[in-house]
């Protein structure tokens, strides 16, 4: 049974690099902004040509 | 939609979406309703920006109504960057942009690309929800001026305000530091749950052996400690206050159940004759964490407490000795300066006007909705804003002793006293629960003293004081109001913080502003009364009214909007009173009674009397008298039905600084003399509250304007109403969009009801602390009793809480989801 502990500091030690994780993310200004982000999905990363086909789209 | 309106304008701007029904400006193969726009696409073309327009359909903004573009030279006043900016060194500048204008998609997206445009912009984020952008700058290869000058060319421009220069160092990071604290008390409450499970199946504690029980028990402290020491560090200071200044909030209680249950768990543990409480002490301390969270939940975008400072301005253009124009920042402004201002511009301070004549828009500060006309000579108030051609004037005063400052020092404003006299349900009991609780648990204590001698009695003391911790009591007001001030935003209403909703479900009178709040200058109605006038006849009447800047005469311009123009011949327009205008060989007239009197041949007695309620223009063609222009200001979409509701319970009163014109319309509403007042001054508005509230009445006051924000300020609840919500609205307690006016009933109605939750709630948690004292006094509470009833009080409260308040909300008709 004393494997106990080393499997519970293990998993101690799993916890704490979460806690971490976490720490790191609200100090990164993860949760200052929780609208924004979800924009930024929506963007893509084409090379925009000039004069693109946006006409296609405009007619309707 | 009618086919007439779709022949007369087949052109929509590429960019804006708007009819170019005035002109069309024609580039690359697409159409533009001006040349803003048109420059607009320009520059996004051409640094190959164009997916702009393939995130949405004609995502620009119109840039015909931009206000002036005011000279940005006190960008390069490097003690105004150094005040503005978050971050300055030597050729970096970070700096936080407030941006009315971001709207969709495109906007993050096209302002997020700004390097494209300017390769001095290092980077460049946008939150969406505070509309703003934060800009880092090389300002080696750019300056600020150049920055800010390119987004007014897009179409983006910041709003500088003067509040800016006054504000320190930015506190939006204040809220990080609670989700730290919850992140620690939930990863102690996750671990700590984990190593007591089995404890919780072998309460002695001898099935794994003794060394697994000191094992768990040590790594339990260990986790509980920073839990303790950092997460609930704010309960302890806040009950720590309390007591040091005599007095007793809810969080004595609480506080006295955290020590008690830690130290209890402690000693348990470190003299092997239990496992103690951990797991319910990080529980609730992480319940009540996420209760502060809920609790802490602002409306990011939206600013309650906005004064002066953020309505003016930060520079004007000063004339200095050489004939130069400059600008300077607000604060530097003296007295005796020459400034000039341009048409839609604020005036910051008060000042007399060197012009001949200038039309002054009060509005947003007195309430009178028509523009007044200043002679040279006449004193200019702050806060006006300049209509029509640029004017010059001489500051009069600094700008923190005007008119418009004044009304902010008077002693409504000094620290508000509302926010001290807010006392909930909850912290009016916690003193009698306080003792209740300490008194039970020393005579439990002294009970089992003499039954059965001192371990025992210790025991149930402090057991006492676990279960009895009022956890779940202080969950239920956040919760219950954090609810409802959910649904009341889904449905326009924002209020400031939630214990004010208390205030709103007490109302007793409701004071209603005119212009703005239950009139709407967008939905002003134009009539013509008199002989239909020929097609011919009305396109000269548009084309007088083109060139005059009275805003009864742009109504009546667009009023005629289907018709073409022609140039007049001869135009005079004598402010105050008329135009006169030669169009193809015929006379216009167009003005007051006497002024026609004066310019036609007519007699004062041929020219009919109107009994309109509303401003009028009276129309002579060619000599023969025509009839009158009626405009009067639209009441908002169900205003009607709101008022007639409101007077079955409440106390009803108008209080407006306009003239009287529309004193008829609202009379069936209000009725009763003395709850139509009309021609007030923001002072006398403030003191209308305050004699109203003499009377023991609870006051509600809806407004929009400065002129307002003595009474928002003073009433128990002020509700600041506002067309597009994220922009400049008047300190207040609550946001409420123009188009959501109409449901105030039900908002009262459902804060009522939210009382009532909390109530029940109450009754609900204090039955959990009854059953949880059963126990304890009775020497039963195991770490599994414990460990089951704490969390469940508190969740069971939470869903109770938010299931009533959407029940009640539906109820009254109220959104409940978006």
């Amino acid at each position: 049974m004393e494997v106990i502990y080393m499997l519970i500091g293990f998993s101690l030690i799993v916890a704490l690099i979460f806690l971490a994780l976490f720490i790191w993310a609200v100090k990164s200004g993860q949760f200052d902004d929780q609208y924004t982000p979800s924009l930024r999905v929506l963007f893509d990363n084409k090379k925009s040509t000039k004069q693109t086909n946006n006409n296609k789209n405009r007619d309707e | 939609m009618d086919t007439a309106t779709a022949i007369i304008s087949t052109d929509i701007c590429y960019h804006c979406g708007e009819d170019c029904y005035s002109e069309t400006v024609h580039f690359d193969d697409k159409s533009f309703c001006c040349l803003g726009c048109q420059t607009a696409y320009r520059v996004l073309d051409e640094s190959g920006l164009c997916n702009y327009y393939d995130l949405d359909v004609s995502p620009g903004i119109n840039l015909k109504d931009t206000k002036h573009r005011a000279r940005f030279d006190y960008l390069e006043d490097q003690e105004v960057i150094e005040r503005i900016s978050d971050f300055k060194a030597q050729n970096r500048i970070s700096i936080s942009l407030y941006v009315p204008n971001i709207h969709c998609t495109s906007c993050v997206w096209l302002l997020e690309n700004l390097q494209k445009l300017d390769s001095g912009i290092l980077q460049s984020g946008v939150n969406f929800l505070k509309r703003e952008l934060t800009l880092l700058i090389d300002t080696d290869k750019t300056s600020l001026r150049n920055v800010v000058e390119q987004l007014v060319t897009i179409g983006y421009e910041p709003e500088i305000r003067l509040e800016k220069l006054d504000s320190k160092t930015e506190k939006s990071h204040q809220n990080r530091s609670l989700w730290l604290k919850m992140g620690v008390a939930g990863f102690a409450f996750g671990n700590i749950m984990l190593f007591s499970f089995p404890d919780y199946l072998d309460i002695t504690g001898s099935g794994l052996g003794g060394k697994f029980h000191i094992f768990f028990g040590a790594l339990n402290i260990i986790l509980a400690l920073p839990v303790l020491f950092y997460s609930s560090s704010d309960y302890l200071k806040s009950a720590f206050a309390a007591l040091s200044q005599r007095g007793i909030n809810l969080d004595v209680p609480i506080s006295i159940g955290i020590i008690a249950l830690f130290s209890r768990s402690v000693y348990e543990i470190t003299t092997m004759t239990g496992t103690g409480y951990m797991d319910s002490f990080t529980g609730l301390i992480f319940f009540l964490l996420i209760g502060k969270l809920v609790q802490q939940k602002t409306f990011n975008r939206l600013s309650f407490d906005r004064d002066y400072r953020s309505y003016l301005p930060i520079a004007v253009n000063v004339i200095d000795k050489n004939g130069f124009e400059r600008s300077v920042s607000l604060d530097k402004l003296m007295p005796g300066k020459q400034m000039r201002l341009r048409n839609q511009e604020l005036v910051p301070c008060d000042a007399v006007l060197l012009s001949e004549e200038a039309f002054m828009d009060y509005s947003f500060i007195t309430g009178e909705s028509e523009p007044v006309s200043v002679k040279k000579g006449e004193r200019i108030f702050a806060g006006g804003r300049l209509i029509g051609t640029s004017a010059l004037m001489r500051t009069k005063e600094k700008v923190t002793n005007s008119y418009l400052t004044k009304l902010w020092n008077h002693e409504a404003f000094q620290n508000s006293p509302k926010e001290l006299k807010l006392t909930t349900f909850a912290d009016k009991i916690s003193p009698y629960f306080t003792i209740a609780v300490l008194g039970v648990a020393f005579f439990s204590g002294l009970y089992w003293l003499q039954a059965a001698g001192m371990e025992p009695a210790l025991s149930v003391f402090t057991a006492v004081l676990i279960i009895a911790c009022p956890c779940a009591l202080a969950l239920s007001t956040p919760f219950t109001l954090g609810s409802a001030l959910n649904v009341l935003s889904l449905n326009g209403l924002f209020v400031k913080n939630h214990l004010l909703i208390e205030n709103l479900s007490k109302a007793t009178s409701i004071v209603f502003d005119k212009t703005g709040t239950l009139t709407n200058s967008e939905a002003t109605e134009i009539q013509f009364y008199g002989i239909e006038l020929s097609k011919e006849e009305q396109k000269w009447v548009k084309s007088t009214c083109r060139s005059s800047i009275h805003p009864l005469s742009r109504k009546i311009s667009t009023y005629f909007s289907e018709q073409t123009s022609a140039n007049a011949e001869d135009f005079h327009e004598i402010p105050g009173k008329g135009i006169f205008a030669v169009i193809d060989g015929h006379d216009i007239v167009l003005g007051s009674r006497y002024f026609l009197a004066e310019q036609t041949g007519l007699k004062i007695t041929e020219i009919p009397k109107t009994n309109f309620s509303g401003s009028t223009a009276h129309l002579v063609i060619d000599g023969v008298y025509k009839g009158f222009f009626g405009v009067c200001a639209g009441l908002r979409t169900g205003t009607s039905g709101l008022l007639n509701s409101l007077k079955q319970k409440f106390q009803t009163y108008l209080i407006s600084g306009d003239n009287e014109n529309q004193k008829n319309e609202f009379f069936e509403y209000f009725g009763v003399n003395g709850s139509l007042l009309f021609n007030q001054n923001p002072e006398e508005k403030l003191e209308f509250i305050t004699s109203l509230q003499k009377e023991n009445s609870r006051v509600i006051m809806v407004g929009d304007g400065l002129n307002d924000a003595g009474a928002l300020k003073k009433s128990d609840f002020g509700i600041a109403l506002s067309d597009d919500v994220s922009s400049f609205s008047p300190a207040c307690d609550a946001i409420l969009e123009g188009t959501s006016l109409h449901k105030l009933n039900d908002f009262i109605h459902f804060s009522k009801a939210s009382m009532n939750i909390i109530i029940a709630s109450f009754v609900l948690s204090l039955l959990y602390n009854t059953i949880g004292l059963g126990f304890a006094i009775t020497g039963h509470l195991s770490p599994l009793v414990a460990a089951i009833l704490m969390p469940l009080s508190s969740i069971s409260v939470m869903v109770f809480t938010f299931l009533t308040t959407r029940f009640f909300a539906r109820k009254r008709g109220l959104a409940i989801w978006k």
